[in-house]
């Protein structure tokens, strides 16, 4: 069991608030992503669930249990880190069984554990090496490793992926996500890549300057989202968010559409007129950066290859039920 | 990109390196010389480098006249048991200051150094007075205690700088996995920080071993160690150089073997794997 909350949680570093008033809960099971702006507060939230910061007010309850003043290595949670953070004094094998050795366990089960955590992440043959002679794929594996063998609560992952290299990226990416869904464990991840949280999560935490901006699914978010900070955060490329005259007609203070709800007419004639600055073609989409007077440049999204360049003149009508209208408050207005 | 270096810039520099580390070296030469003299043609004049008899009488009187190895096990009892007891408090010190640093950590750390300006002698008299009161004097855990709090600011200071390199990742990391304060200093700070703790135990031994003051003040016989032995050859019916030499000689061997093997450990940096 795995259900955690966050009951009015604040942090403070001296005379700076890093964490103001969070609540959030999350489901046993789920795989929760928080994402935000570096300095948005998120790893320090994993770090307070963890134990290894403490909060300054507020709780947070593990299976309805308060843990603030229970140490980390109580919380019967286990962390993967951005550093790998492996013993490097210890082959792979004392590496996964550390926790399991902490604990007291029998040396039976902890060579049976470690086995059988080596084989799902196939590092069976690297168990009697040093964390200095494997690559940093198989080193994140380790670090896996070492998290499931204990058979946590749940796993917090603080930016596990941002050491590898893209294409190691997307594979590690993939298998985190389908070792949580095979072992059922609740899982927070912490990232400031949005695509990792697209892809991986079950419900995204989104955070800016230490609040919660939304919580919701990939596509909530995607599809409505709550004010500008996620319409801006949410998304690549960005949401084109317009303001003033352009946003009148739409009664909205400013309105945002996404580049893939824009439809391109080669005539210029719709509901924006501008002139084509860059075209960049990606083989699978074209991104159009178009100059309208009024308005500032619009980034548009075109599926497949489209013959425009530089200097062109388009139109541009935005589809149907895809703008999104904000206040002037910044909060989103029901359509 | 790689300095360029001529062979004659080379070639100067390490004569100069030959010269200095020559030139720091005499002392404990002409100690070493010195000790296979008579005691005449230890105070002749000009002084004899090589051409001399040598004779190894001084080490058989000196053996004769004092019992040495009793000497040399007190001086090992003695700066083991302050080195040990030094580690036992430093490491936790060191390890609290360099992961849980606060605003005063720095000054702390300071003040600990400071208090190695005082001159020992300043505090002979009072602590003379408590360790006769105690019944210390002349005891191995009396000299232990003085010798290992001497010692102790710096080495707390040499181990904090070492901590500070370990990624506090690492440890937290331990923490996660269930390790208890205690045991993750044992399981994992420790372990990795070997080379720094290894170069802090053979300096803090040198140090002990070579300590004179409180060891000639605090000792008569029971703890005396080897200084006590030596300052037995200097005294009022005569300075024997030759005896003396024998003397300081057989008090270095054990530590200068011992720096000679753990030379590498001593130079041997701290080299991570598991952090990118």
């Amino acid at each position: 069991m795995g259900k955690i909350e966050l009951q009015g949680v604040e942090k403070s570093f001296g005379k700076v608030d890093v964490i103001k008033d969070v609540n959030l809960s999350i489901e046993d099971g789920s795989f929760v992503v928080f994402v935000g702006p570096s300095g948005c507060g998120k790893s320090t939230l994993l770090r307070l669930i963890a134990g290894l910061e403490d909060v300054t007010a507020g709780k947070i309850l593990i299976d309805g249990t308060d843990v603030v003043d229970t140490p980390p290595a109580k919380r019967g949670l286990s962390m993967v880190f951005q550093s790998y953070a492996l013993y490097p004094h210890m082959s792979v094998r004392k590496n996964i069984g550390f926790g399991l050795r902490m604990a007291g366990r029998p040396k039976a089960e902890i060579d049976q554990k470690v086995e059988s955590a080596a084989k799902i992440l196939n590092l069976t043959q690297y168990l009697d090496r040093r964390p200095g002679q494997l690559s940093g794929g198989q080193r994140q594996r380790v670090a896996i490793g070492r998290a499931i063998v204990r058979e946590p609560k749940a796993f917090l992952f603080d930016e596990p992926l941002s050491n590898l290299d893209a294409a190691l990226r997307v594979q590690m990416r993939l298998e985190i996500a389908k070792l949580q869904d095979t072992l059922g464990t609740t899982a927070i991840y912490v990232t400031h890549d949005q695509v990792e949280a697209m892809t991986m999560a079950d419900s995204i935490v989104v955070l800016n300057a230490g609040r919660i901006e939304q919580v919701g699914s990939p596509l909530e978010l995607y599809n409505r989202p709550a004010n500008l900070f996620v319409a801006g955060f949410i998304g690549s490329p960005k949401m084109n968010l317009l303001g003033g005259q352009s946003a009148a007609p739409f009664r909205a203070a400013t309105i945002g559409v996404r580049p893939e709800h824009l439809r391109v007419e080669r005539n210029g004639s719709g509901t924006w007129r501008g002139r084509v600055s860059v075209a960049e073609h990606v083989g699978s989409d074209t991104f159009l950066y178009v100059q309208v007077d009024g308005a500032g440049e619009i980034t548009v999204r075109a599926p497949g290859e489209v013959g425009l360049k530089p200097g062109d003149i388009v139109g541009l009508t935005p589809e149907d039920g895809r703008i999104h209208r904000f206040g002037d408050d910044g909060r989103a207005l029901a359509a | 990109m790689a300095r360029r270096v001529s062979p004659t810039y080379k070639i100067g520099i390490t004569a100069v390196a030959w010269v200095v580390a020559f030139l720091i070296f005499f002392p404990i030469l002409w100690m070493i010389i010195t000790s296979f003299k008579t005691e005449l043609d230890a105070f002749s004049t000009p002084p004899k480098f090589l051409f001399f008899d040598w004779t190894v009488e001084n080490y058989a009187i000196v053996q004769e006249r004092s019992d040495y190895v009793r000497y040399a096990m007190n001086s090992v009892i003695l700066a083991g048991g302050a080195t040990l007891l030094g580690l036992i408090i430093a490491i936790p010190a060191a390890w609290a200051m360099a992961f849980f640093p606060t605003r005063r950590t720095k000054d702390l750390l300071l003040w600990m150094l400071s208090t190695k300006m005082m001159p020992a002698v300043g505090v002979l008299v009072p602590i003379y007075l408590v360790f006769r009161s105690l019944g210390l004097l002349d005891t191995h855990i009396g000299l232990i205690i003085v010798l290992g709090m001497a010692n102790l600011p710096i080495v707390i200071w040499m181990l904090f700088t070492y901590f500070k390199e370990i990624p506090k990742d690492i440890l937290e990391a331990a923490r996660m996995d269930g390790a208890t304060s205690w045991k993750e200093v044992v399981f994992v700070l420790a372990p990795m920080a070997v080379p720094g703790i290894a170069s802090t135990i053979l300096l803090n031994v040198i140090l002990a071993w070579n300590e004179a003051f409180w060891t000639l003040n605090l000792t008569t016989l029971n703890a005396a160690p080897l200084t006590a032995f030596i300052a037995s050859y200097s005294s009022p019916e005569g300075l024997f150089w030759a005896k003396l030499s024998a003397a300081s000689t057989l008090a270095i061997a054990p530590i200068l073997v011992l720096g000679w093997f753990s030379q590498r450990q001593l130079v041997r940096g701290l080299t991570f794997g598991a952090v990118k």
